[in-house]
């Protein structure tokens, strides 16, 4: 029962992560792409 | 309502507190939207003409109100709510924040469509601005109480995602706008209205995930320090009293300092390299170094307030007015010898510090006023940002134009303007140096801080 909830806990924290972590490193890598025009 | 309510937000045994730091970022990640909202400045004033500009067009400076103000009532909003957010618990101040921010943007939309600009400020800017302020502080105390080990770290994370999401909104809305437009048509109704529903739904997930972590709970294996160190409290400081301190107004103007100092660059980041650098920094190039320094703006926000968490805050601040300040003063020696890189590195050393000093905040707070009225005094200092957002590119602006209309040549322009922001960062300094720890006076008493949990 308690291994479980520690799964079911693992789960939603990779589900929240990449949530919040796909749209923010679309976003990063964007900025960097365009942040390398400083450099050519 | 009763969902929403803070009794019902309490996390059941083993619950993940790493479940916070997304919840939080559901949110800044969408208010972030604010620092892109310029994107739109441009299409906005062709609603009409299309093409270019008609008669009946909006003007620039019509448009630029949209994101003071929305800046303005961030301020207004997380000093007047601050102590709602804190007694009426997470989950309900993030729901109220997506509801006023989605709203917010669909009241744009109908703004756009009508073509009535006051419509916009009402939406975006009135509405959309307490969407901002509530949104922004509704995460803090939370995070503060589930990571009572790693404070800095854990709202760094938070309003890291204030600065990332302009990151996501600026190629997001540039793209809607493109799908949306037609040869008679520019898509800006559409798009507000698409991102206000997609805001929306992202913060309400925030809402449900977030949850208060139970009385007396703490991280597996963490005890708090038998003797608190300096500068780190164990009381509580009631929000209101908290006014009554110079602690709360030294930290006030050490925000206000170190954010006016940034503040007015990043907005002329863009033209500042071309002048200094003519003929070396085309536009492309210019924009590159803006999309560097908000890398770094955000990075700044996570790295300075997790490093704090070691070395203390009020070193960390230290350290921001110091380097600070021999930066500032090192830029026009940069300028002068014609050195990109080293201009750069500068910048981004500074923007960082200015990221960080909006991150760090919060954990300072904390370790003056202690942690159940941190959220409500971290409304009432966001008015310093207030004040700086105004200060801060009106400074640069005017001492730049004085500069340039008494003759200087615009690659030296700025040059005053970079003293006045290291003589700013001296005087952040010694406000720094002032702060005590809070007098024993101004904390609450163990019945008047039973009598103020709702949970």
């Amino acid at each position: 029962m308690a291994n479980s909830h520690g799964h079911n806990n693992g789960l939603k924290l990779v589900l929240a992560w990449l949530f919040v972590g796909i749209p923010l490193t679309w976003g990063v890598i964007q900025t960097l792409i365009n942040s390398l025009k400083l450099f050519q | 309502m009763s969902f929403f309510d803070k009794s019902r937000t309490v996390a059941p045994p083993g619950y993940s507190r790493w479940l916070i730091p997304p919840a939080a970022l559901c949110v800044h990640l969408c208010i972030g939207q604010a620092y892109a909202f310029s994107v739109f400045n441009l299409p906005m004033t062709k609603l009409i003409g299309i093409t270019k500009s008609a008669p009946g067009d909006w003007l620039l400076t019509d448009l630029g109100w949209i994101f003071s103000l929305g800046i303005f009532f961030l301020g207004v909003s997380s000093a007047i709510f601050g102590r709602w957010v804190e007694e009426g618990g997470p989950r309900k101040a993030m729901f109220t924040a997506a509801c006023l921010w989605g709203g917010g943007f669909l009241i744009s939309a109908a703004g756009v469509y009508i073509h009535n600009i006051w419509v916009i400020y009402i939406g975006y800017g009135v509405i959309g601005g307490f969407a901002l302020g509530i949104g922004y502080i509704s995460p803090v105390s939370t995070l503060i109480k589930w990571f009572p080990d790693r404070p800095g770290m854990a709202t760094g994370m938070a309003i890291m995602g204030f600065g990332g999401g302009a990151f996501i909104a600026s190629p997001l809305s540039v793209w809607l706008m493109a799908r949306y437009s037609t040869p008679t048509h520019v898509g800006v109704a559409e798009t507000f209205i698409t991102m206000g529903i997609i805001y929306f739904c992202f913060m309400t997930v925030g809402s449900v995930i977030v949850r208060i972590p139970a009385p007396g709970w703490k991280p597996a294996g963490w005890t708090a320090p038998a003797k608190p160190k300096k500068l780190i409290t164990s009381n509580n400081v009631y929000v209101y009293q908290a006014l009554k301190t110079p602690q709360f107004w030294l930290i006030w103007w050490v925000l206000c300092l170190n954010v006016t100092a940034g503040i007015g660059v990043l907005g002329q980041a863009s033209a500042m390299i071309q002048e200094i650098f003519a003929g070396k920094v085309t536009v492309i190039a210019a924009s590159g170094f803006v999309g560097l320094m908000s890398l770094f703006n955000m990075g700044g926000r996570f790295f300075w307030a997790s490093t704090s968490d070691f070395i203390g805050r009020k070193n960390t601040y230290f350290v921001f007015f110091v380097l600070g300040t021999i930066l500032y003063i090192l830029v026009p020696q940069t300028g002068a010898a014609g050195s990109v890189p080293a201009f750069v590195i500068c910048f981004l050393v500074i923007i960082s510090m200015y990221g960080g000093g909006f991150s760090t905040v919060p954990a300072y707070l904390r370790d003056m006023f202690g942690t159940q009225y941190v959220g409500a005094i971290h409304g009432l200092l966001l008015t310093a940002w207030s004040m700086a957002g105004i200060f801060g590119p009106v400074l640069v602006n005017y001492i730049r134009q004085y500069n340039v209309t008494h003759g200087v040549p615009k690659a030296q322009a700025y040059n005053v303007t970079m003293y006045v922001m290291a003589c700013l960062l001296v005087i952040g300094f010694f406000c720094n140096l002032a702060v005590r720890e809070v007098h024993r006076r101004h904390h609450m008493s163990a019945v008047e801080a039973e009598s103020h949990v709702i949970a």
